[in-house]
């Protein structure tokens, strides 16, 4: 674990740049984050980046894709248009999470 | 590497352009052999790779709208259960041994396998049925899952796997 900066700020980060410690995360940051991966944070992207704190927050655990289309609302296909590719590795950087641990 | 807290936070590598595909022949037909394939194009669909399932033979039954809510898992000669198998060919057993399995599935919220069908297509996974297992079990497109996007030859499968990391279960 590092500390490193992102846009104007210091944060801790790992090896890969994922930030450590979800506390150090505020919405400002998110939207540098996005911009590093060359996303414009829109409603869609708040909706699943504000669900998945949320449920980071209650439940210690990066929502899987499955968890976002169940509890968080957000369907699979949404996911895929919001944050190309990699959906869930792609909101867990931006939402300053941890990737996601679960197979499904 | 070292980073100074005053240098930029590394940036993930996403690598959107990734030209990995992988192709999954599903060919078995109970309940713990479906999930397997699914888990693991529902994966690689995450990681960016274009996905493709075959299904072939007893694998028809995870995509006949029929069956596909009643798979089994049978712990007759399985020695992986650990079982007694005496006790485990009794009358009701298979049916007994599938409820704790779908119930195990579903404790850790894994979907059902239409629905896992649903969302393998819904981020893009391609579902493809053998056209001499539909010829053999006179089964035709009505019969499947509406996610199946055909019914193709074993010569198409070919044309389609090219390139592809392929995966036999």
């Amino acid at each position: 674990m590092t500390v490193a900066t992102i846009g104007d700020r210091q944060v801790s980060v790992d090896a890969e740049g994922f930030m450590t410690n979800p506390d150090e995360w505020d919405e400002q940051l998110a939207t540098s984050l996005a911009q590093q991966i060359g996303l414009t944070l829109e409603d869609g992207h708040w909706k699943a980046i504000r669900f998945a704190r949320e449920d980071y927050a209650a439940s210690g655990e990066t929502p899987t894709l499955r968890r976002m289309a169940t509890a968080g609302g957000v369907a699979t296909k949404e996911m895929f248009a919001l944050f190309p590719k990699k959906p869930a590795k792609k909101m867990s950087y931006v939402a300053g999470l941890p990737k996601p641990h679960g197979c499904v | 590497m070292t980073i100074t807290a005053e240098a930029p936070a590394p940036v993930p590598v996403f690598d959107d352009e990734t030209d990995r595909k992988l192709c999954i022949i599903c060919s078995k037909g109970s309940l713990d052999m479906a999930y397997p394939g699914l888990v693991l194009a529902n994966a690689a669909l995450g990681e960016g790779i274009e996905t493709h399932l075959f299904f072939t033979f007893w694998g028809f039954d995870m995509i006949n709208k029929k069956r596909m809510d009643h798979l089994k898992f049978t712990p007759v000669g399985n020695p992986a259960t650990h079982m007694p198998q005496m006790i485990m060919g009794l009358p009701g057993m298979t049916a007994f041994a599938s409820h704790m399995m779908r119930k195990q599935i579903e404790d850790l919220a894994i979907p059902e396998v239409p629905e896992f069908l649903q969302m393998i297509s819904d981020a893009g996974g391609h579902l493809w049925a053998c056209r001499m297992s539909a010829d053999m079990m006179h089964i035709d497109e009505e019969d499947l899952d509406e996610h199946v996007e055909g019914i193709i030859s074993a010569t198409d499968f070919m044309e389609l796997s090219e390139g592809a990391q392929l995966l036999f279960i």
